[in-house]
């Protein structure tokens, strides 16, 4: 057992030939640490998020779970993914499940856990972010930040050994972020291995142990969120923490 | 018009009826099974399948059934195969709508958002379970109208299946008109027979498209402001 949940290395990636989204990429995540990637839009952090979970294959590097390495062509993908939680941007809900048979379906699926097990394991869940009582209602029915919610419980109920969390919320309304938000640092407190990929810098400085700066497909600075907040070192890090202060804007 | 004549070939027309409903039906059955193994191979990417599949839809889709029809009720004897009447209708209604139902599935499955297929691999389901518990039930309500119109298309189709001698309702009026003369007649019951059997699928179908549609899933506005 290594004592990296996840880890990475020289990870490159192109869309197009010549043009790389990600250029020789290193990282890694320790049990019950959260790193939040954080850089301008197209910086390729949603993009790297995907590699992780071979949602994108990569052109050259190494990811490994847990010491093994996974980016194989022989490795069962699915038994992977399976241990790797993701929650997205557009929630991604199944439309034609109700929020119950959502959350259920791939632990009795996929890992053809017991029933009882599973649902009191899911009761639990969705009580903690107080939407028991929406478990028989479609997603069409609830909010963003109730979606959100429910697709967080989705990929907990698989009891991964890391989330991976793409900017999700990026597409809910202000009064609906902090919610979802909220559960993500409990998720934090109890010891959660996560990667998360947000614009939100407050929280980012909240939840993370780690902050990894990434522009141009490279990952420019990795610091502890107080010393990447405050004294950036880079200037590429400063001019893209300035974006986020409204009061330097020229009226 | 005479009356008294019409009502006489009435349980003629039924009979007839009958088998024109009874071939639709297992031709339809037919062809939603072959439209539903053809669009699974297309969607699952099975290698040489899916060439054979392309192949097959291209032949059924840009050929007359009447062609169809003629190739396994006289080609097919030559080589040994002899179907009767039931089985060279049954056939070639099922090669012909397959193509068609796997069209309509297709566009179906396209229509469903890749960020549902991306979601179901994120919790480990493989491309097969993905296709049956995620693809499949929101494409064939996206389907709907374009099935409920392949139906009724297949339902008419059934009008040349007289030139491989089966008693039909086409078959019953051309054989009435040789008898009696009564050609107003006969092709007047021909053309209520149709509208008998037709217009209620029609009015059942678009109430089933309504309601697939108000169940709509919101599947295209899941994410505010796309």
């Amino acid at each position: 057992m290594s004592e990296y949940v996840l880890q990475v290395e020289h990870l490159s990636k192109s869309f197009e030939k010549g043009k790389a989204v990600l250029q020789d990429v290193s990282f890694s995540v320790k049990k019950g640490e959260v790193v939040v990637i954080v850089g301008p839009s197209g910086c390729g952090k949603s993009t790297f998020l995907r590699c992780l979970n071979m949602l994108e294959p990569i052109d050259e590097g190494n990811i490994y779970l847990n010491g093994t390495v996974i980016n194989r062509k022989d490795k069962n993908v699915s038994k992977i993914r399976e241990k790797i939680g993701m929650v997205f941007q557009s929630y991604d809900l199944f439309p034609h499940m109700t929020i119950w048979k959502n959350i259920l379906l791939a632990p009795k699926l996929v890992q053809k856990r017991d029933k009882q097990e599973t649902q009191a394991q899911a009761e639990q869940l969705l009580k903690r972010v107080g939407l028991w009582e929406k478990k028989d209602a479609f997603p069409r029915q609830l909010s963003g930040g109730q979606k959100q919610r429910v697709a967080i419980v989705r990929a907990l109920l698989m009891n991964p050994e890391v989330l991976l969390l793409d900017e999700i919320t990026a597409s809910l309304d202000p009064e609906m972020v902090r919610e979802v938000l909220q559960v993500v640092l409990e998720l934090a407190k109890e010891g959660r291995t996560m990667v998360i990929v947000t614009h939100e810098m407050e929280f980012a400085r909240a939840v993370a142990d780690r902050v990894i700066f990434m522009d141009q497909g490279a990952i420019v600075e990795e610091e502890k969120p107080g010393e990447f907040f405050r004294y950036p070192k880079t200037e590429r890090a400063k001019k893209f923490l300035n974006t986020f202060h409204f009061e330097a804007l020229e009226i | 018009m005479d009356f008294e004549f019409i009502y006489e070939n009435i349980p003629l027309y039924m009979e007839a009826a009958k088998l024109t409903i009874s071939i639709a039906a297992w031709g339809i059955l037919g062809s939603i099974i072959i439209g539903l193994l053809c669009s699974m191979i297309k969607e699952l990417r099975i290698p040489v399948l899916r060439n054979i599949v392309q192949f097959y839809i291209e032949l059924s889709r840009n050929t007359p059934l009447l062609i169809q029809l003629f190739f396994l009720y006289f080609g097919l004897p030559k080589v040994g195969i002899l179907l009767s009447s039931e089985a060279c209708a049954i056939t070639g209604l099922t090669f012909l709508g397959g193509s068609y139902m796997a069209e309509a599935f297709r566009a179906g499955i396209d229509n469903v958002a890749q960020s549902q297929r991306e979601s179901s691999y994120s919790l480990g389901m493989t491309r097969q379970q993905t296709f049956i518990h995620i693809i499949l039930p929101q494409a064939v309500a996206t389907a709907m109208p374009a099935f409920i119109a392949n139906v009724i298309f297949l339902i008419k189709e059934t009008s040349v299946f007289s030139v491989v001698a089966l008693a039909d309702l086409m078959y019953v009026a051309k054989d009435l008109i040789g008898i009696s003369y009564k050609t107003d007649e006969a092709l007047l019951m021909l053309v209520v027979a149709y509208l008998v059997i037709l217009l209620p699928i029609s009015v059942i179908g678009s109430w089933i498209e309504r309601r697939v549609r108000y169940a709509g899933f919101g599947n295209r506005s899941a994410v505010s402001g796309d």
